[in-house]
């Protein structure tokens, strides 16, 4: 965090001055450990196994904050008989399919409930609702949903709230975590028994009424093939600790972009419309209604999705959108799978995709598996790259590794390119989403250099010019775009479109035109429209709430008039349980809201995350739907029974609970279970540039025996498209380099400052090499391990130049997000640099053949 | 100049009558520095934005003169920040006034061999036309019988530094054309 959000760790700074302990762990010593009171170094791709380990350490010793786990999680909840933990079946749960690689959660749900999940794999349900389905069981990876009718069970879970039937969560817990011993850490991790006893002591013993404890991560959580269920751990762990909902607890996302919240909140994903929507999926029949019956939740504010969705179609569609026609709820274009970044490089090497858009992205050396990045891209008709500078995604085609190695010609190429100069962020008007949910507007200060444009000019113009070439087209097909609501003001020399009625339009509006202050006010009957349910309310009043900038130092600490955090304004989601279930703070050192029982109010000095009168012991009414039906305490109001989830009945795709398992690559077997990976994880078709490494005890896998991690330095930002071409941070880091303990210097003869080459069965890189202590070999299994850390910034553009840490990853993926193992994969390290010309691709084959990689190598679970 | 004037310009005298007796603060300073005014002082306006790399948001003030950013500072005022910048964050001037930026579109034609220049309005009509040749080429109404109303022949991925606005319109166009296919750094 020191290095990669320094300014935001002055915070963890501000906290350890007032007595806080700071506890980093991460395989490297950094700028973090430096400054933090205890380093634990681990072997990355482990952490499951650790978190696991504190998680049985707290149950174990019955640690957990019982008031609030029994009124707040599903700790009580009774799980039906027919469920099967991995303790039963040996690394898999209840509905595994072998032959499909999927699992069926029929056999995960609560006693006497059908529950939706608030996010993730909502849709997984669908077939169970709807009485069958193809499209799920086919794809395979949850991104099917919608046409069936019927509606959630009705009912209540089982519940037992002294935690002791052995089928309620709490006890299901125990049995599942019960193997994740200091021993097994200490084996599986490389973290030693004391260090790591050390750490769950201070966990513990900062939880409770009176102190809360935060975890912080980053990609380095999520870029793995089980990394949602990295963080479901640290869930579970907050979760029992009671550290959800409270000021200084929660589990922080350090997102590494400046928007890219809000690229997920309003997002150019597949799979995903404004505001976690699901995109629908292709099944006969599909009405609104069905999609709607099939997607939301019977309790909880997900009950309301039908008024967000249509809110949205009225949104794009505007007078086009009637109650007749479903609010063009036809003309949505629908999923037959996934389709996301990696499948589509996989539609353009055949030949499917044939033009592409990349609008302040670098795959070229950005993304994993660089060199399939740019296969793809020479097999496309045409392709255009907006950004700053000639970036490696615009120039491949004459000077990427790819001709240098004389596999590509130039002149054989039938790729177009444009490339287009994209404007700055002080030359446009518009909102960033930062890592807390926050939206603050930056002012345009200057009109942008020669061609440079933003990209609202860009998307606003294509749109017009593509709606002006269409008209009067009576096709069908281009109904959608003729139909869509295109009409936004511009102004200045360039007919800039206006920012700002862009967010309006997002924020959305009555009736009679007037600005929405509340997704409360959304509804299902056309009469309201908004382009992201979540972001409504940052427009109230037409003052643009993003940009509002009272001084931090003349407001109270949560500083609520400093621009805007979804939803309403809250800055802590779920802080109904900074309260007890009484209502009171659970002390007054870590007060945040309460019920006020003279104004009969929620109040506090945050925006409380609950209905404002809803009294803490208010009861439902029978029947009663969406948010009515939640209780005074169900603090969790997106969840679909109002409880934090310790175990999940739907929403994941890979299990109701989180279990080690080894990272794709690997030098070791997994110690826990009888399977080797995560069984369920996302394997793209077979090709040769993305052969995997045998793993463990299978033949070959000494050829690669080192760990490799990939990380970010503070002087740069990811693929470097933002940084390389800057003379002071070029200044700062001039080049790729690799972090090698003095150990394995003496291994393999690498010498500070001197060349080492890494290989993969992918590819093959050339770095410096930076001989220090700061990443030291591990006792993993009994026996040293040796890890490499290599910073992916680079690519052959710009001042600052190496090679492309991603020409070394696979593509095996998170069945969740579909996001790479970036973070724990293995490699080889010789001194010296890369072979130049055709002996570049021959070291990589050659390192195949003496590791026996077939098709098949590393498919297996 | 009096002699009196010349006498105490030295930075000698200065030093040993002043109250820097180390000569390293006032006494050193020559009168060039003394007329040096910092850009920050001398701006037309500050403009109020956000740092554009990683997602702590920090506060920029964005200074400008004569229609032209010559500096960019922390914004004090920021709680999130106050006032803090990183080493990315103070280069953000570079980034957005350096000489590395491409001020011109390129245009590479199939199979060519260099760039050449092309016109922005010429470059945008042709990617409206090609947008549309590719609907038309590979439009998919249906897909095993059940119905799918889009394309797979374009695709999309965008970077995490796009306004939120910019996003907004990104995948609702494509939506409208029937691209799926629309992606982000979000995912990587």
């Amino acid at each position: 965090m020191a290095e990669c959000h320094p300014v935001g760790f002055q915070w963890v700074m501000e906290a350890k001055a007032r007595g806080a302990r700071v506890i980093h762990v991460d395989p490297r010593f950094t700028r973090t450990s430096a400054l933090a009171d205890i380093h634990v170094p681990l072997r990355a791709g482990t952490d499951i196994a650790f978190l696991g380990g504190i998680v049985n350490h707290v149950l174990e010793h019955d640690k957990f904050f019982r008031e609030y786990v029994v009124a707040y999680t599903n700790a009580p909840v009774i799980l039906g008989e027919e469920f099967r933990d991995t303790e039963d079946l040996d690394g898999v749960f209840a509905g595994f399919d072998a032959g499909r690689r999927t699992y069926d959660n029929g056999a995960w749900q609560y006693e006497g409930m059908e529950v939706q999940a608030a996010s993730g794999q909502r849709e997984q349900e669908y077939r169970a609702r709807t009485g069958g389905g193809e499209s799920v069981a086919r794809s395979g990876h949850g991104e099917a949903h919608g046409s069936g009718g019927a509606a959630l069970g009705p009912g209540e879970p089982a519940r037992d709230d002294t935690l002791t039937h052995p089928r309620c969560v709490l006890q299901v817990l125990r049995r599942h975590f019960a193997r994740y011993t200091p021993e097994a850490v200490e084996q599986i991790c490389g973290v030693p028994r004391d260090l790591f006893r050390t750490v769950c002591e201070l966990l513990t013993d900062n939880s409770g009424r009176d102190r809360t404890t935060a975890f912080a991560y980053a990609v380095g959580w999520t870029q793995h093939t089980v990394g949602v269920q990295y963080i479901r751990t640290a869930a579970i762990l907050q979760s029992l600790l009671g550290n959800i909902g409270r000021p200084g607890g929660g589990i922080l996302a350090l997102r590494g972009h400046a928007s890219i919240q809000g690229s997920t909140d309003i997002p150019t994903l597949f799979n995903l419309l404004p505001g976690y929507l699901p995109m629908p999926h292709a099944h006969k029949q599909q009405s609104l209604d069905t999609y709607v019956g099939a997607e939301a939740a019977r309790k909880g504010y997900w009950g309301n999705m039908g008024a967000c969705l249509i809110s949205l179609l009225k949104a794009y569609w505007g007078e086009a959108a009637t109650a007749e026609n479903d609010y063009c709820f036809d003309y949505l274009p629908r999923l037959t799978g996934s389709h996301s970044s990696y499948e589509t490089v996989m539609a353009q090497l055949d030949g499917v995709c044939k033009g592409y858009f990349l609008m302040g992205e670098n795959p070229a050396v950005g993304s994993a598996g660089a060199r399939m990045q740019r296969l793809g891209m020479a097999n496309l008709d045409w392709l255009v790259v907006r950004d700053f500078s000639l970036i490696e995604s615009a120039t491949w085609w004459r000077d990427g590794p790819e001709i240098r190695t004389g596999e590509m010609r130039t002149e054989s190429i039938g790729t177009e390119v444009f490339f287009l100069p994209a404007a700055a962020h002080t030359e446009k008007d518009g909102s960033f989403t930062n890592t807390q949910r926050m939206l603050q507007w930056h002012h345009r200060a200057v009109e942008p250099p020669g061609d440079a444009r933003s990209d609202l000019w860009f998307m606003y113009h294509l749109g017009r010019r593509i709606r002006q070439k269409l008209a009067g087209s009576a096709d069908e097909m281009d109904r959608p775009v003729l139909d869509l609501t295109w009409d936004y003001p511009t102004h200045g020399p360039l007919a800039e479109p206006d920012a700002e009625a862009v967010l309006a339009e997002i924020n959305g509006h009555a009736a009679d035109g007037a600005p929405l202050a509340s997704y409360q006010q959304l509804k299902d009957d056309g009469s309201t429209s908004c382009g992201c349910w979540i972001y409504c309310g940052v427009y109230a009043d037409g003052v643009n709430q993003a940009a509002r900038r009272k001084p931090g130092a003349e407001q109270s600490w949560v500083a609520p008039e400093w621009g805007w955090a979804w939803p309403a304004n809250r800055r802590i989601l779920y802080n109904r349980a900074s309260a007890d279930p009484q209502g009171r703070p659970w002390s007054e050192r870590k007060a945040l809201v309460w019920w006020d029982a003279d104004r009969q109010r929620w109040t506090g000095h945050d925006v409380p995350d609950f209905s404002p009168a809803k009294a803490p012991d208010h009861v439902p009414p029978e029947g009663a739907t969406a948010d009515e039906a939640l209780s005074g305490t169900d603090a969790f109001i997106m969840q679909a029974d109002g409880r934090a989830w310790l175990y999940v009945p739907t929403g994941l795709v890979d299990g109701p609970l989180p279990a080690h398992y080894e990272p794709q690559d690997s030098p070791f077997p997994n110690l826990l279970y009888g399977r080797q990976r995560n069984p369920v994880r996302q394997l793209p078709a077979p090709h040769p540039d993305n052969s995997y490494h045998p793993s463990g005890d299978e033949p070959g896998s000494g050829v690669f025996p080192y760990v490799l991690t990939t990380y970010r330095l503070t002087e740069h930002h990811t693929a470097g498209g933002m940084s390389r071409w800057q003379p002071y941070l070029y200044e700062l880091q001039p080049e790729l380099f690799c972090e090698v303990s003095p150990e394995l210097a003496a291994e393999r003869g690498l010498a500070h400052r001197g060349w080492a080459t890494v290989v993969t069965a992918r590819g093959v890189i050339e770095a410096r090499v930076l001989v220090t202590d700061r990443i030291a070999p591990l006792r993993v299994h009994g026996r040293t391990l040796h890890q490499i850390g290599l910073p992916y910034h680079w690519g052959p553009n710009g001042h600052s130049r190496g090679d492309a840490a991603n020409e070394l990853l696979h593509l095996s993926l998170d069945p969740n997000t579909h996001i790479q193992e970036a973070k724990a994969l293995t490699c080889d390290i010789r001194p010296g640099r890369r072979p130049r010309g055709p002996g570049a691709r021959q070291l990589v084959r050659d390192y195949r053949e003496r590791a026996g990689i077939t098709r098949s190598t590393g498919r297996g679970g | 100049m009096g002699a009196r004037t010349w006498i105490s310009s030295w930075p000698v005298y200065r030093q040993l009558t002043g109250d820097d007796p180390l000569g390293r603060g006032r006494a050193a300073r020559s009168r060039d520095t003394e007329r040096l005014r910092a850009r920050t002082a001398t701006a037309d306006r500050v403009v109020k934005s956000v740092c554009p790399y990683c997602a702590v948001g920090c506060g920029q003030d964005v200074y400008v003169q004569d229609g032209k950013v010559t500096q960019i500072e922390g914004d004090r005022d920021s709680p999130v920040s106050r006032g803090r910048l990183c080493p990315k964050g103070s280069a953000s001037l570079q980034l957005t006034t350096g000489p590395a930026r491409e001020h011109r579109v390129r245009y590479r034609r199939p199979y060519g061999t260099d760039w050449e220049d092309l016109d922005l309005d010429t470059a945008m009509d042709m990617i409206a036309d090609r947008v549309i040749a590719a609907r038309r080429e590979g439009w998919q109404w249906e897909q095993q019988g059940l119905r799918t109303r889009r394309t797979l022949r374009f695709a999309s991925l965008g970077g995490a530094t796009l306004d939120n606005e910019e996003n907004y319109l990104i995948k609702k166009l494509f939506t409208a054309l029937g691209a799926v296919q629309i992606e982000n750094q979000a995912r990587i």
